[in-house]
């Protein structure tokens, strides 16, 4: 197999989870064995302002930045952010937006972010053990039950979207 | 942190931290700055000793008086950092160390969140001393447990230098502890390495040339640095992240990767520029490895000018490949940051907005006050010059203009390095006399809310002592001291504004109200150390 890696955008504004989930993303690809790369910028984007954080996994990852125009998949938590990032897609990637789920669905709206790993996680080769594992380290046990109830939800969601 | 059996999944600064504590360090010293503020953050997590200075020149001293004693030494800093704490690097490289210390610049070429883009990478040239920098998390391991020993070895410091991409970028690391043991702590007396009075000095100086010239024969045959051998049409000579940059963009080039990037190994270079056709240097920032290879009469490319400016990413490596000078397709414009709602430093803006002051500013969130809605901050150059800056426009303004003139300065920065501004106020009073205003929100909040001295807790939130800013203010011998609460009391803020800035009188107003993304941390510690400080009593009266 060639070094085929899978590029993952995650676009929203600061407090909204972005950071997280791309954390999780990285960590179950890493549980699956896979070189990961994950980069984002950190400071002042803090304050309310537009975040972006990349994940890259495959065989070998090289640099941590997804190119600009090579995102397979652009993954967005604010209305408002899809317009800006939408260049970041390669020609027939995939934009996931936050209407894919529904209002009220969620019992807890923060975990919109998680929710959404459920859509995308219909998209990708990895296993549920995976996406289990980086729920489990990168989130509080608190927060366990809450977050895998929305990642089902999304998981749903994803299936009837992209499943039919 | 994920972890797989023996691989962990960890961002640069994770992984400087892991090794610094397989190292055996013996404390971990600095001052939050992003992108470097992490590192001693999870050293403290995972159980290494680890604490804020005040500022990064204290920080880098303490750590020289760790290695002096024998002990090993981690000092983390941005790279605005090295600035403050150049004094001490400086006259450090000349004297002989004995416990390793290893002092990490974390740049921020592209200044995601900084005031410039300097490239400290001539701080190698400049203070003379050898220079690391990793392209990833593993090489952030790798190298910080190498630095260690390299800097014991040679008795020198050993700048890490890191940037955005290497402390921010999680990555896959394979620990392996291999280390030679940290040495045990004690005083031996060394007079003609450690006190640098001339006499002792200039020997120094050739000390120093030497080691590096024994250094540069190290890094001849050091695995600091890799070949990637391809084809020899194209040759592409690189360091950092600009390794990944390039491996990428062109896969099919051979590439010289610097690990030690001072002193140079100018043979192993040499052979490389020899053996292909067209050899171009890729670096982020200035052109410095460019020139060092011209001056040494080597036939290498350099990126054209354009690309001096902000970060390498693997789209502008092709283009420069490419010799491609076309305008750059720009990066989508986002939404801007702004003051959190309920910030305590919006009030304050507001009225310095409505007073039409002229406002000397900072940095920290209230630099923020210099957008819309607020518009209320006239300078920002560095930590502390709100100080210096506002006392030269007050000597010199028409008298009309200089009563408008209040320098705003945060907390933390207060601590960082306006104290000395506060002294030369007293000293050098301006005609009109000046307004100091300290935003005192109980932490650093900009990089992710640490501790200082001033919020009476420790790096790891436990109670230490706690300065006085209102003492220190009158200890200094300012006349008018006022603590307040804007929030609660717009208005009589504005008007003690209003008082003092009619006065000749030098004024010093700290707004004391903590961070809202704080205060419920804050609380938590409070009720901690007052839980500890119960138990322990009970148990004194017990025993
Ligand atoms: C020499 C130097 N070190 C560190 C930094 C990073 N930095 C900028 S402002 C700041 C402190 C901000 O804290 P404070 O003054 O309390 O203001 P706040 O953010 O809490 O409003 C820090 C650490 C810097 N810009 N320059
Ligand atoms: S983090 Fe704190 S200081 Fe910074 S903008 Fe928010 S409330 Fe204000």
């Amino acid at each position: 197999m060639s070094n085929t890696v899978t590029n993952v955008v995650f676009a929203g504004l600061g407090g909204q989870g972005i950071i997280k989930s791309s954390d999780i993303l990285a960590a179950a690809a890493f549980a699956a064995g896979l070189d990961v790369k994950k980069s984002e910028l950190h400071g002042m984007s803090q304050r309310g302002g537009s975040v972006t954080s990349d994940v890259r996994f495959g065989s070998e990852v090289l640099s941590p930045m997804v190119p600009a125009q090579e995102a397979d998949f652009l993954l967005v938590l604010e209305p408002t952010q899809v317009e800006i990032n939408r260049g970041l897609l390669r020609p027939g990637g995939v934009l996931l937006s936050p209407d894919l789920i529904p209002d009220g669905a969620l019992r807890n709206k923060k975990s919109l972010n998680v929710a959404m790993l459920g859509v995308l996680s219909v998209l990708l080769a990895l296993q549920p053990e995976h996406w289990e594992q980086g729920l489990k380290e990168c989130l509080a046990v608190r927060l366990h039950k809450v977050n895998e109830q929305a990642f089902a939800l999304g998981r749903r969601q994803g299936e009837a979207r992209f499943k039919s | 942190m994920a972890t797989t059996q023996q691989r962990l999944l960890l961002s640069g600064n994770e992984a400087v931290a892991l090794a610094a504590l397989h190292a055996g360090v013996h404390l971990g010293t600095g001052y939050p700055g992003t992108p470097s503020t992490e590192i001693l953050e999870y050293l403290d997590h995972i159980g290494g000793k680890a604490q804020w200075s005040p500022n990064e020149k204290v920080a880098l001293e303490v750590g020289i008086g760790v290695s002096f004693a024998g002990g090993r030494t981690l000092i983390t800093m941005k790279h605005v950092g090295v600035n403050v704490a150049a004094d001490p690097l400086f006259t450090a490289a000349y004297t002989d160390l004995i416990g390793g210390l290893v002092l990490i610049s974390a740049d921020d070429p592209g200044m995601a969140s900084s005031q410039n883009e300097q490239d400290n990478r001539h701080y190698s040239r400049a203070a003379i001393v050898p220079m690391l920098e990793p392209c990833d998390s593993q090489q952030a391991y790798d190298f910080t447990l190498k630095a260690f020993e390299l800097s014991e070895r040679h008795k020198i410091p050993v700048i890490l230098r890191m940037t955005t991409r290497i402390c921010h970028a999680k990555t896959p690391v394979v620990p392996n502890q291999d280390v030679t043991p940290a040495p045990t702590p004690e005083f031996v007396r060394d007079i003609p390495g450690r006190v640098m009075i001339p006499a002792y000095a200039k020997p120094a100086h050739h000390r120093i040339r030497a080691k590096m010239a024994e250094l540069t024969r190290f890094n001849e045959h050091s695995d600091f640095n890799r070949i990637y051998p391809g084809s020899s049409e194209l040759g592409i000579i690189a360091s950092g992240i600009s390794v990944m940059h390039a491996r990428e963009a062109a896969p099919q080039a051979s590439l010289l990767a610097l690990g030690m990037t001072w002193p140079l190994p100018m043979a192993l270079i040499a052979d490389f520029v020899r053996s292909v056709k067209r050899c171009i240097v890729i670096e982020e920032g200035d052109h410095l490895l460019y020139e060092a290879l011209r001056a040494e009469g080597l036939m290498v490319e350099a990126k054209p000018e354009m690309y001096r400016f902000s970060e390498l990413t693997v789209p502008r490596v092709r283009r420069i490949l490419a010799g491609d000078l076309s305008p750059e397709p720009q990066p989508p414009k986002g939404k801007p940051p702004e003051l959190c709602q309920g910030c305590s430093h919006r009030p304050v803006f507001e009225i310095l907005g409505h007073m039409d002051c002229i406002v000397a500013g900072d940095i920290g969130c209230y630099s923020l006050g210099v957008l819309p809605p607020f518009n209320a901050m006239d300078t920002c150059v560095c930590m502390g010059a709100a100080i210096g800056v506002g006392l030269g426009m007050r000597h010199v303004l028409p008298e009309a203009q200089a009563r408008r003139v209040v320098s705003v300065i945060g907390d933390s920065t207060f601590v960082h390095s306006g104290l000395t501004g506060l002294a030369e106020m007293v000293y050098n009073p301006p005609p009109t006399g000046h307004v100091v205003l300290i935003l005192d929100n109980s932490t650093t909040a900009m990089t992710g809310r640490q501790e200082h001295p001033g919020t009476g807790r420790s790096l790891g939130h436990e109670p230490t002592n706690k300065m006085d800013f209102a003492a220190v203010g009158r200890g200094m011998g300012i006349k008018n001291v006022h603590v307040t609460d804007p929030m609660e009391d717009p208005q009589g803020f504005a008007s003690l504004l209003q008082e003092l800035l009619a006065k000749d009188e030098l004024s010093l107003v700290i707004a004391e109200r903590p961070c809202v993304l704080a205060a419920p941390m804050i609380r938590v510690y409070e009720q901690a150390a007052e839980e500890k400080l119960q138990t322990s009593c009970a148990g004194a009266v017990g025993h």
